[in-house]
């Protein structure tokens, strides 16, 4: 069992500090808002996705259990998740 | 009202819905008494295979046992009929015609799922809905032992969704509410709660007394029974209608009194469906499981004809625009993302596209699925998504062209 991001919609107002903290699993839509990478976060990765999770000032982002077998999130850091296609 | 129907004894086969509200005592000679209940109705109804009727389509016996299998106390049954739906008539129809149907059918949930409290959500416009439901809950309240009462919907197309609904019952608030918890675990007073469409329960009430094999002997395709749907549009008899499952969306013409004009689209299962393109409707069975099979959906049952005259791009941009509209605000990506899909469709639609709308509303419709704390948006991206497709020449000559192929019906609609 592995852990991975959950977020409260209602309460989130787009800060966008959640992205700065942990841009492997997350980034920005075009008005700020999160889009997470679905799936378990890599070990090496909770760090950073534990800091996304105390820096968001409305507490909209916690960290849940995912299932089992749940495909893995992005493993690269440094670097960003790629950025919205403008196809 | 002509009913293409081939089994008797269905929702609609009772007093003419023009005649007025069914009585108690017209409803128990017609149909014999509600049969006793209890928990073994769960199997009967998991085995009929009866859908839900609000639009999802999930498994009514099942959700039933979800919630007979909690731990915690009595539980609640709310019957749904906010039917905020634009176009989409068959629960207020339901209702108004037989309301004692609807209550047999909530009342024998309750038993099975051992409810003790049952409500009546009816959307408040629906004014003989409203009356009907009012007068058959007085004609059972000595003969009840469980209390029913009506609760009248905000009009609002968000209210029907099941987290909106215990909201509203419980806060007077009919916006969703994040889930976990979902109202089956944690509902009406912190409850469990079954959230159910009317038609539903209206079905799950003749199942009752006619038992499983009764209800699986209509339908033609792979789902059993009937349905309600709404025909709407370039049609010459536009209202509810009981259906096989199965039945073709030719045979539903033909049986409406035909269309009014050649058809380029239809859209299946209203704002949260999507479009049919005509090439695909020729032989298009309406049926959950085939529908599915080809990306798109009974919902609720509408259908609604768009000419050839009318223009793809305008009437998805009507939908988009009523749909952001009717957002609760809540959420970021539905307030902003279907805000900006709502107003870059009108513009293209309106002849004014900027370069890279297209591609931009592509985008948003992949980026706002499953980023609302109810399906709202998503409903709204899949509609788009389908309208870039089954309108996609029509797209590119507003984007590209700055055009519309029915210059006619484009100027009579910027009047």
């Amino acid at each position: 069992m592995g852990e991975r991001l959950a977020i409260d919609r209602i309460r989130c107002d787009g800060y966008g500090m959640c992205a700065e903290m942990f841009p492997e699993g997350i980034e920005l839509d075009d008005w700020g808002y999160p889009i997470l990478r679905p799936g378990v976060i890599p070990d090496g990765l909770l760090p950073f996705a534990r800091r996304a999770v105390d820096v968001c000032p409305v507490l909209a982002l916690r960290l849940v259990d995912a299932p089992a077998g749940s495909p893995a999130t992005a493993t690269r850091r440094p670097g960003h998740v790629e950025s919205a296609s403008r196809s | 009202m002509t009913a293409i129907l081939e089994t008797p004894d269905r929702l609609l086969t009772g007093p003419s819905p023009a005649a007025g509200s069914e009585s108690l005592a017209a409803h128990n000679v017609r149909l014999g008494p509600i049969p006793r209940g209890g928990p073994d109705l769960i199997g009967v109804i998991e085995r009929s295979g009866l859908l839900g009727r609000g639009g999802a389509g999930f498994s009514v016996g099942r959700k039933w046992r979800s919630v007979a299998e909690r731990r915690s106390g009595p539980a609640v049954v709310v019957a749904n009929g906010a039917e905020g739906e634009p176009h989409s008539s068959k629960d207020r129809t339901l209702m108004g015609a037989s309301p004692h149907l609807v209550l047999d059918g909530a009342l024998l949930a309750a038993a099975a799922i051992g409810a003790d409290e049952v409500i009546v959500y009816v959307g408040a416009d629906h004014r003989a809905a409203v009356a009907a439901m009012d007068r058959a809950i007085a004609e059972r309240a000595s003969t009840n032992n469980v209390p029913i009462r009506l609760v009248e919907a905000p009009v609002a197309y968000i209210s029907g969704e099941s987290s909106a609904v215990v909201n509203f019952i419980n806060s007077n608030d009919a916006r969703p509410t994040m889930s976990p918890p979902h109202p089956r675990a944690r509902g009406v007073a912190g409850r469990a709660t079954l959230v159910q469409n009317v038609e539903s329960l209206a079905h799950a009430a003749l199942i009752a007394r006619n038992g499983e094999d009764w209800y699986r002997s209509a339908g033609r395709g792979p789902t059993s029974g009937t349905a309600l749907i709404t025909i709407s549009g370039a049609i010459a008899l536009p209202g509810v209608r009981e259906i096989d499952y199965g039945t073709t969306l030719a045979e539903v013409v033909a049986g409406a009194g035909g269309a009014t004009a050649d058809i380029q689209a239809v859209l299946l299962g209203g704002y949260f469906g999507g479009w049919a393109a005509v090439d695909d409707l020729r032989d298009l069975s309406l049926d959950p499981i085939l529908l599915a099979d080809r990306g798109l959906s009974f919902g609720c049952g509408l259908i609604g004809l768009l000419p050839v005259e009318g223009c793809g791009v305008w009437a998805t941009s009507r939908i988009l625009d009523y749909m952001a509209g009717e957002s609760a605000r809540q959420c970021g990506p539905c307030i902003f993302g279907l805000g900006a899909i709502a107003e870059t469709t009108r513009r293209v639609a309106a002849g004014g596209a900027a370069p890279g709308d297209l591609d931009n509303l592509a985008r948003w419709a992949r980026q706002i699925v499953g980023r609302g704390a109810c399906h709202h948006p998503d409903g709204a991206a899949g509609l788009l998504q389908g309208a870039l497709s089954v309108f996609a020449a029509e797209f590119h000559l507003h984007q590209h062209d700055r055009r519309c192929s029915q210059p006619t019906y484009a100027a009579r609609r910027l009047r």
